[in-house]
């Protein structure tokens, strides 16, 4: 447990600040691994970045790195490289003046070795023989890729990384994201990465420490954090937009919510815990084409449904019987077919696919799938299945 | 693959960090102690020793100086007079410089780089050249001369405006062209009329620096020593000139401290408005825009407005007094001719000396006071440039920063004085400097200090603090951080620094009237004392070493311009 970073209850204040913008955190990064920083602006995750890499004092706490701790050890002797949201390379010198500035001062005064890892760096970052380009003539991209391989040329036994893609647009930054984990996995690189943006984060990391009001709210897995979040706060953060509470066995609820538990139930993908909260992302109900035109049964959406608390396996009954959409869905076990329904209130077109937001009953207003080139108008009611993929269970 | 056990340096000892934190600090300790060594022998002590003068009597603290100095009607007229002129020659560099900085900085036309340049020359020309070129326009039988205004205050103020007109001209222009345009179009687009857009968005947006430019203005107008003994006779005269008369001609001592001390509460007033509103102008200007400037539009009435006012300011005002002065030398009792040149050669009337021989005395104290005045000063920049987490240590750069801006405002004249007077044992020690040339240097450097730090500073305020950060990350230490990051980007300020600095040099005159010994004075000092001379051949014989002293200071200024390294550049 002594490998790599270990952050330990560390705390940073600001003077004049009335709360601490870190408080408390507990994290370790083994080496080789890629652990995301990931917290909406202000939540103090760039502070604990700057205080892993000795530019902020810590108020309390220790970090150390295999064991032995770096808190007195001074920026420039630490060997944690870090590389700023700008990039903040030295406009004074060119790209290889830039990348050479971190190289040892044995291979920065070795010509020919100098040139060979400037060469070598260059490659890696995919931007060969830019050596003598002014920095100031880079495009954004450019730019943060010169500053990955200054970042990368002393070998740091960490790297910080500080949103880095955050000031690109949004096509090169999914790019750039792609080609920035093969970097650090090529150097198997230990890296801590801060980002507010989850799809990056996911993109980037092995793990992922959430962060909120300076202090850190769940580690995990890309995929586990995704099925399990800990909290509703997590789940917010993740985009999960829409949170039902979870029936008591026995209760009456509304159709949607009863397809909710019975798919979430069926794939087994979220837990239910008792008192439990279902967290709904975009996409947890699926337009279904065929059933547009459905009368709306008013037995279904006056009376309800009863919640069946006998386990896993059994089908909601009420959706069974009251099915008027027997859907593709129905072999799919994670696709529970129901006769839910909505009202759609906004119709709109992301890359190329139909989203709808609809008013559900017992739900609330949430973004259904719809597919390409399906469309309808604002106030029409459209059958919708659940996809189980986008519910998580959150404890209570 | 490298594994990743291998890379990084090894866990460091905590000896070693010790040892990191300490060299630093002693460093940066050295770095705030010369500069303040320097000045606390060179001027807190002799100034310090001329008020003490004034208000110490038999060993004991006597006020009676305050009561007596200030009965006299004498000393009023001459604070009201120090305002007055102070406030009309600034209202005056603000109404004409203001529409200069929208035409030279917003405004493309062809020659806009060289008039830019040109504008700035009469800000480094010495304070009694601009004196003589003044007076030469306006004394009877001159070009102006009909115009009566020979010996009045006109003739002072027109003379301050012609001085600080540059100041500004780049203060503001240099915030009007970073202000960012789109702001303007918006005021536009919802309707707003060109004069609208200029009194509610431009103006407003330009305050801080109108503000700025206009508290330093003051402070150069109220200070003013070398152009108002010159124009103002023995009817007109600031706070400083009359510092000097008590001092030289009445032998008061007293009158002068007394003087001394009112010309420091001005100057810390001046001083402190004009630090409010640099810390405005800098916070504004990192919101700043890029550059931006239009062909200048003359169909449009304010912008033909801007260029006629700068068009009577920069012929009227700046070339007129410049090209008459050059005229004026060349007109001997003989006819038109190189006469008084040549008489630069050969020691004039009482003189000890050739001007020749003066311009090359100047040059070298010039040296040895700018060489001291970039140290001292790039040391002063360097550490108030700083940004200490502490709110103790902040308030101390605060107050170095204070400190070393005081050489603006304390008089020259009581610098000088004092150097007499206290360096026959500066600290104590048996060393007698007042018969060392290196004195008038270490004068000149004092005044020269503040110039220097002024303008190395704000370049080493504008670099991103996190730079600094990456190339610690990076393993630079903090002696290679500061290397090649602040050094590196200073070196770009540097050669105007120089620049001013060696202007300031070449032509103080209030210190240096004291120090620069009978058998080796200063350029400025032989054309004082040629002007005091009777006879035609004397003032013709000023008027030309008037002109060699302004060539000298404008050509060294222009050359240190070009030192200037481009924004940026492929250097290793």
């Amino acid at each position: 447990m002594s490998d790599g970073l270990q952050v330990a209850d560390v705390v940073v204040r600001y003077p004049g600040a009335d709360r601490a913008a870190v408080d408390g955190v507990d994290l370790a990064v083994p080496t080789g691994e890629v652990v995301a920083l990931l917290g909406p602006s202000g939540c103090g995750k760039s502070s604990l970045l700057r205080a892993v890499a000795g530019l902020e004092p810590l108020a309390g706490g220790d970090v150390a790195w295999d064991g032995v701790p770096v808190t007195g050890v001074p920026v420039h002797r630490r060997g944690f490289g870090l590389l700023f949201q700008d990039g903040q390379l030295f406009a004074h010198r060119d790209v290889a003046g830039n990348v050479a500035y971190g190289l040892p001062a044995g291979v920065r005064r070795d010509r020919a070795a100098r040139t060979a890892r400037v060469a070598e760096l260059l490659d890696l970052v995919g931007l060969p023989g830019t050596q003598r380009r002014d920095v100031a003539t880079l495009s954004g991209g450019e730019r943060q890729r010169v500053a990955l391989a200054r970042a990368l040329a002393p070998r740091p036994r960490l790297l910080l990384l500080d949103e880095p893609l955050s000031a690109l647009d949004r096509g090169l930054r999914e790019r750039l994201a792609l080609d920035l984990r093969d970097v650090l996995v090529a150097t198997a690189t230990t890296a801590l990465f801060v980002t507010h943006d989850q799809d990056e984060a996911f993109a980037v990391a092995d793990r992922v420490a959430v962060m909120d009001a300076g202090r850190l709210l769940q580690v995990a897995s890309p995929a586990d954090l995704w099925a399990r979040p800990a909290s509703r706060r997590v789940a917010e953060f993740l985009g999960y937009e829409a949170f039902v509470p979870v029936p008591a066995a026995g209760d009456a609820a509304p159709p949607a919510v009863a397809a909710l538990v019975a798919a979430a139930r069926d794939a087994g993908v979220a837990l239910l815990p008792a008192g439990g909260v279902l967290a709904l992302a975009a996409g947890a109900f699926v337009v279904v084409p065929g059933g547009e035109g459905v009368e709306r049964g008013g037995a279904d959406h006056a009376a309800g449904a009863a919640v069946d608390g006998s386990g896993s396996g059994g089908t909601v009954p009420g959706a069974a019987s009251g099915s008027a959409v027997g859907g593709p869905a129905s072999d799919d076990r994670h696709h529970a077919g129901a006769a839910v329904d909505g009202q759609v209130e906004v119709v709109r077109s992301r890359r190329g696919r139909t989203e709808v937001v609809v008013e559900v009953a017992g739900v609330g207003r949430v973004s259904a799938l719809a597919p390409a080139g399906w469309t309808c108008a604002a106030g029409e009611r459209v059958a919708l299945r659940v996809d189980a993929a986008a519910v998580a269970g959150l404890p209570g | 693959m490298t594994t990743t056990l291998a890379r990084g340096p090894a866990p460091t000892a905590p000896a070693a960090g010790r040892a990191a934190r300490v060299r630093p600090a002693l460093a940066w300790g050295a770095a705030v102690a010369v500069p303040v060594l320097f000045l606390g022998v060179f001027f807190v002590q002799p100034v310090a020793e001329i008020v003490g003068r004034g208000f110490v009597t038999d060993g004991r603290l006597d006020l009676s100086g305050f009561a007596e100095v200030f009965a006299r009607p004498r000393t009023w007229r001459v604070v009201g007079q120090t305002l007055a002129q102070a406030a009309l020659g600034t209202a005056g560099a603000v109404l004409l410089g203001v529409p200069g900085a929208y035409v030279l900085y917003r405004c493309r036309f062809p020659g806009r780089g060289a008039l830019r340049a040109f504008v700035t020359v009469p800000f480094v020309l010495p304070t009694v050249v601009v004196g003589v070129a003044f007076r030469s326009l306006l004394v009877d039988g001159g070009l102006l001369g009909g115009l009566g205004l020979d010996g009045t205050v006109t003739a002072i103020v027109l003379a301050l405006v012609f001085f600080n007109y540059a100041v500004v001209v780049r203060t503001v222009g240099g915030m009007w062209e970073r202000l960012d345009e789109r702001t303007e179009q918006a005021a536009r687009a919802l309707g707003a009329s060109p004069w609208r857009v200029l009194t509610t968005v431009t103006l407003p947006a330009l305050g801080p620096a109108i503000a700025s430019a206009a508290s330093l203005v003051f402070l150069f107008c109220a200070t003013a020593f070398g152009t108002v003994l010159v124009l103002g006779g023995r009817r007109y005269g600031t706070v400083e000139t009359e510092i000097w008369i008590q001092t030289t001609q009445f032998l008061d001592l007293r009158a002068a401290a007394v003087l001394s001390v009112v010309q420091l509460v001005v100057v810390a007033a001046a001083l402190t408005a004009a630090g409010r509103a640099r810390a405005r102008t800098e916070r504004a200007l990192s919101v700043g825009g890029p550059a931006a400037a239009h062909p200048v539009r003359l169909r449009e009435p304010l912008d033909a407005a801007a260029v006629a006012v700068t068009a009577v300011a920069v012929l009227g005002l700046l070339a007129l007094p410049l090209v008459n002065l050059v005229v004026r030398s060349l007109r001997t009792p003989r006819g038109w001719g190189f006469d008084n040149y040549a008489a630069l050669a050969v020691p004039q009337d009482t003189l000890a000396v050739s001007a020749w021989h003066a311009a090359g005395t100047s040059l070298r104290t010039a040296t040895d006071a700018t060489v001291i005045a970039l140290v001292v000063g790039g040391l002063v920049a360097l550490v108030v440039s700083r940004r200490p987490r502490g709110t103790a240590a902040r308030r101390a750069v605060g107050g170095l920063d204070a400190l070393f801006m005081l050489p603006l405002g304390v008089s020259a004249v009581t610098v000088g004085f004092g150097f007499l007077v206290a360096m026959d044992a500066p600290l104590g020690l048996p060393v007698d400097l007042r018969t060392s040339p290196v004195l008038v240097a270490v004068a000149q450097a004092v005044v020269a200090v503040p110039l220097v730090v002024r303008t190395v500073l704000p370049v080493l305020r504008a670099i991103d603090p996190r730079q600094r950060e990456v190339a610690a990350t990076l393993g630079a230490a903090p002696g290679r951080v500061l290397r090649t990051v602040d050094l590196a980007v200073a070196v770009r300020a540097v050669g105007l620094a120089l620049g001013f600095a060696f202007a300031a040099s070449l032509g103080e005159f209030g210190a240096t009237s004291f120090l620069a010994r009978p058998q080796e004075p200063t350029l400025p000092v032989v054309i004082f004392r040629l002007l005091g001379r009777p006879g035609a051949e004397n003032y013709g014989a000023a008027l030309a070493a008037s002109v060699l002293l302004a060539a000298l200071t404008a050509g060294i200024v222009a050359v240190c311009e070009r030192l200037r390294r481009p924004g940026i550049g492929g250097a290793w």
